[in-house]
């Protein structure tokens, strides 16, 4: 990372802020970032929350009015896209971000001002999608009427309302009018480029930025699940791009791809959208496969059972989520063979899902388990995304799937998975990696008090979304009659999902509580593993005072631990001395380190990816052109300033 | 530490038979996708509850299996364990079991696939067209344009092809059958078969905008007398009012505002029209209108009449400002759209 050269040009000067709200404008640290990635998808995670209980409310009985139906529409549709592209997957770049580096001993991402870029396109491409509440116009399709010859909708309700999944032709020009379908679309392609480029980022840094002695199969199993995402966004979202492209077209310039009246077709949007939303979905739960492969052996003092398999077992999962997208069309008339071929191939998703459960539960097995909160979670994790599992299997049976899809059956089972799975997982990886953001431990009876809340309003308000779905409650649909008999087992669905923002406010409350006044981490709280808890809590700005040397899996632990004839461990003499040496090399490191510095044009580049986006949608107003042409001289005086700023500058060295 | 696993435990048995427990107190939707009424429902249903019970031993041993792991092994203060790194027979085990599991449900599913995607060769057709947000029928071999109620004799295949006019529709009537997506520009096939007579209810399934929610069906099966009696009478013009009837100022009504958008036949004709036809709106099998999403009673047609993009919103029909006596006149009209009335 150091170079001694003199700064080729002196044009740029850097910023050299290292405090104060400027230096997290201007700053290019993985650490950084990966907080910012992460409070901010939290404050997303907490509108989309706000979303689905408002969703709760309408449908906690029959004929809701909390709603009306374009109100509806819009909710579940930002429910979706929020949790999605604005939670799950940035909540999974936070920690790719943060703890990653740390656990392959490297210093910082190999691109860390690329890694600022692609957080501040997010941060954009959110603002840019949630302002659609502000500017978004909205209206019944071409001839309709709505309620009370209204012509827009409330402020509620002019926000995306094509559902996330944005269905042709009815999120296209004729169908949906105004603009909200225009953030839409343009708002997921710019938070499409944000993931598109970290996940190049990532991929860079894994193959090129790891320790000595860190051979592929000595990486911890939560680096080999980034990885694994990494390419699934690598591949998958040049798909979405040019699909998004294609709507945008339709309705920007007038195309005809999916306009049914011309030839257009509306089955060819489904083909893309799934060819990238079955990867998509497997991006968002295998960071949380890879977090609790590294608590569960932490927590039953055990190593992973059949580390290779659980690694193949994910890197599986990742080729074969692109050869099963049309199981989520098989009802749209595809032919027999395709639908028995997109069958097969969606059991044989079972096998490798098999294997890691298997191989958690072979953790465990003959462990010393420890109920912490991370564990906890992790326990939940397992529990729940077994259920999401099987319930994912009973949609191979095609025609099962017949009578399943569409309803709240499914509804059930992917919130099994991302909620059960994927959020259980983001927990314990939180309760666990806590202490390496502030050197403070989340209170253990407030996490289980967390942990118990959300798990039992978990499955109130998602077991019963079976049974619903098997009843024949459809989706998305803002109201149903009473001779349905839905209502009872509503009302414990809304229930449940107050339970769960109860317990979402406990934990807001142990994060405040103990970022402040937690009892104190020390360098390695829970007998760890692997090399991110080798070095000092909270992280140090420069990450390892010496670069580590790895000479095996789980190499802390190896520190720290022989085995003894029977392969039990046994605590070396020298183990207190090792964990001193490398905290007191951790805080005081013996030479000086150069970290990469500071710029201000990731910043610049994103925010221009806000007068872009405005620009297109509003070509067609005198302001709007000139919008566009500012965002793209922003956009690319932002990449020669970029390119211009010397490589290294005369700065004070962290330590000396 | 026991106390609490114990507690846990119970806890989980409680989580998981309320639902059954409070699932046998409720009576049953008549969207229950468990109820099958017809051949393909039928065989649907015997295809995928083997494997509802299969997923659910799998999870009792997967769930079971964890709670004893959990129990079992705890930190009760013992020494480290042995570092156990892996089994290689385990994994081929644990691999292959699946594998074989998976390949026994492949063989029945992939025949059903290929059963269930045919109709028989003697089978009736139906044609049936999306409309945002209501579905239409129509009977090719016998002329019949109808609306929201489908009627179909019991105990012989129907054969749908379908359509949309708009966006994508999906269409469903839980107990005769899965669902079929309708698409715009294309032709899809679902086979309907009801055992018995019997109104069967159904609901658009894919997302198809404002009213998607109020975007219903109703399958009425008959026996095959009661069928050929309704194809007579459908067959039939419309049933028109005697003059000086209150009915016949709504067919003035009809002929002044309504007719550029619904077709009664003997009476208007268009190209395209934007509406359901209402030719036979009262025949008795025709018990619901609006999307089936409302009874045909009077009260009903005279609120809808009175503003339908309230009742349903997105409509293509608009609030035509009408007055309560020229609403009183549509209602008797419509109404007295009965071919089993007469002439």
């Amino acid at each position: 990372m150091a170079s001694t050269t003199a700064p080729a040009s002196t044009i740029f000067r850097r910023p050299k802020q290292t405090s104060g709200w400027m230096s997290w404008l201007t700053t290019v640290d993985h650490k950084k970032i990966g907080i910012m990635y992460g409070y901010s998808a939290f404050f997303f995670f907490i509108l989309g929350g706000l979303e689905a209980l408002i969703l709760r409310l309408q449908l906690a009985g029959p004929n809701g009015t909390v709603l009306d139906a374009n109100e509806y529409n819009a909710m579940f549709t930002m429910h979706g896209t929020t949790m999605i592209f604005l939670f799950v997957m940035p909540v999974g770049a936070a920690f790719f971000n943060y703890m990653m580096p740390l656990m392959i001993g490297a210093r910082d991402v190999a691109f860390p001002r690329m890694n600022a870029l692609s957080f501040w396109i997010f941060i954009f491409g959110g603002i840019f999608l949630y302002s659609s509440f502000l500017f978004g116009t909205t209206g019944p399709p071409a001839g309709g009427n709505l309620p009370g010859g209204a012509t827009d909708a409330s402020w509620l309700g002019s926000t995306i309302n094509g559902g996330w999944f944005m269905y042709q032709p009815n999120a296209g020009p004729r169908f949906s009018t105004g603009t909200v379908l225009d953030f839409g679309a343009i708002g997921l392609q710019i938070l499409g480029l944000a993931s598109l480029i970290s996940a190049v980022n990532f991929i860079a840094t894994i193959f090129n930025m790891r320790a000595k002695g860190m051979k592929l199969l000595r990486m911890p199993v939560f680096v080999w699940m980034t990885l694994v995402v990494a390419f699934l966004l690598l591949f998958s979202l040049p798909i979405i791009a040019v699909a998004l492209f294609m709507v945008t077209f339709d309705r920007q310039l007038g195309t005809l791809f999916f306009d049914t009246f011309q030839g257009g077709d509306a089955i060819l949007w489904q083909h893309l959208f799934w060819l990238f939303g079955h990867p998509e979905v497997y991006i968002l739960i295998l960071p949380a496969m890879g977090i609790v492969s590294e608590t569960l052996p932490v927590f039953s003092r055990k190593p992973l059972f059949g580390y290779p398999a659980v690694v193949f077992a994910g890197a599986a999962i990742g080729f074969l989520g692109f050869g099963v997208w049309a199981h989520h069309m098989f009802a749209s008339g595809i032919t027999p063979v395709a639908q028995a071929a997109f069958g097969l191939a969606t059991m044989t998703i079972a096998v490798p899902t098999g294997i890691k459960i298997f191989n958690w539960m072979g953790t465990m097995w003959m462990g010393k388990i420890k109920f912490t909160t991370p564990m906890l979670f992790s326990l939940g994790f397992v529990a729940l995304f077994v259920i999401g599992g099987l319930s994912g299997v009973t949609h191979s049976i095609v025609p099962a799937d017949w009578q399943q899809t569409d309803t709240y059956y499914i509804v059930a089972h992917f919130h099994y998975v991302l909620f059960g799975g994927a959020i259980f997982g983001i927990f314990a990886g939180l309760y666990y990696w806590f202490p390496k953001l502030t050197g403070r431990m989340l209170s253990e009876r407030l996490g289980k008090l967390h942990f118990w809340l959300m798990f039992v309003g978990m499955n109130l308000t998602f077991g019963p979304m079976h049974w619903l779905g098997l009843q024949g409650m459809v989706r998305r649909t803002w109201k149903y009659p009473e001779e349905y008999n839905f209502g009872t087992w509503n009302m414990v669905v809304t229930v449940g999902a107050y339970t769960i923002a109860l317990s979402i406010l406990v934990f807001m409350i142990n994060w405040v509580r103990s970022k402040r006044r937690g009892a104190e981490s020390g360098m390695d709280p829970w007998d760890a593993r692997t090399i991110e808890w080798s070095i000092p809590n909270p992280t140090p700005e420069w990450n390892f005072g010496v670069n580590p040397e790895v000479q095996a899996l789980d190499d802390w632990w190896h520190r720290k631990y022989d085995e003894d004839d029977e392969g039990r461990p046994v605590r070396k003499a020298e183990a207190d001395a090792t964990i001193a040496q490398f905290h007191d090399q951790g805080v005081n490191p013996p030479a000086p380190i150069h970290l990469p510095s500071p710029s201000y044009f990731p910043f610049l580049a994103g925010s221009a990816f806000l007068a872009i986006g405005y620009g297109v949608i509003y070509h067609t107003k005198g302001w709007g052109l000139p919008l566009l042409a500012f965002g793209v001289i922003l956009l690319l005086s932002s990449m020669i300033g970029w390119s211009l700023e010397p490589i290294e500058e005369e700065h004070e060295e962290v330590h000396a | 530490m026991r106390s609490r696993s114990r507690r846990r435990s119970v806890t989980f048995a409680l989580l998981t038979s309320l639902p059954l427990l409070l699932g046998s107190c409720i009576e049953g939707s008549p969207l229950d996708s468990l109820d099958p009424q017809g051949p393909a429902a039928r065989r649907i249903d015997e295809l995928g509850t083997p494997v509802f019970w299969i997923a659910g031993v799998i999870l009792a041993i997967v769930l079971g299996g964890l709670a004893f792991a959990m129990i079992r092994y705890r930190d009760r203060g013992q020494a480290d364990p042995r570092q156990i790194h892996g089994n290689a027979k385990l994994e081929v085990l644990w691999t292959a079991i699946p594998i074989i599991l998976l390949a026994g449900l492949a063989v029945p599913t992939v025949q059903a696939i290929f059963d269930l995607t045919e109709c028989e060769a003697d089978a009736m057709e139906v044609d049936v067209i999306g409309h945002q947000w209501w579905f239409e029928y129509r009977y090719p071999e016998e002329g019949i344009t109808t609306a929201n109620v489908m009627v179909i004799p019991a105990g012989k295949q129907v054969c749908l092809n379908m359509t949309s006019d708009d966006v994508l529709h999906n269409y469903w009537i839980p107990k005769l059958n899965g669902k079929r997506y309708l698409v715009p520009g294309q032709q899809t096939l679902l086979t309907l078969e009801a055992d018995q007579p019997g109104e069967y209810w159904g609901q658009c399934g894919e997302f198809c905008g404002l009213s998607h929610a109020l975007m219903r069906a109703r399958v009425r099966a008959v026996d095959q007398t009661d069928y050929e009696a309704w194809v007579a009478r459908m067959q039939q013009p419309a049933t028109l009012p005697a003059d000086g009837t209150p009915a016949a100022a709504g067919l003035a009504e009809f002929n002044g505002i309504c007719s550029t958008c619904h077709v009664i036949e003997g009476v208007n004709q268009l190209d395209k029209p934007v509406g359901p036809n209402l030719t036979h709106f009262a025949d008795p099998y025709r018990n619901v209108f609006a999307g089936a999403s409302l009874e045909r009673t009077a009260e009903h047609i005279a609120e809808w009449l009175a503003d339908p993009p309230t009742i349903k919103p997105g409509s293509f029909m608009p609030n035509l400002n009408l007055t309560s006596d020229e609403i009183d006149a549509l209602v008797a009209f419509l109404q007295g759209l009965d071919p089993t009335k007469g002439n």
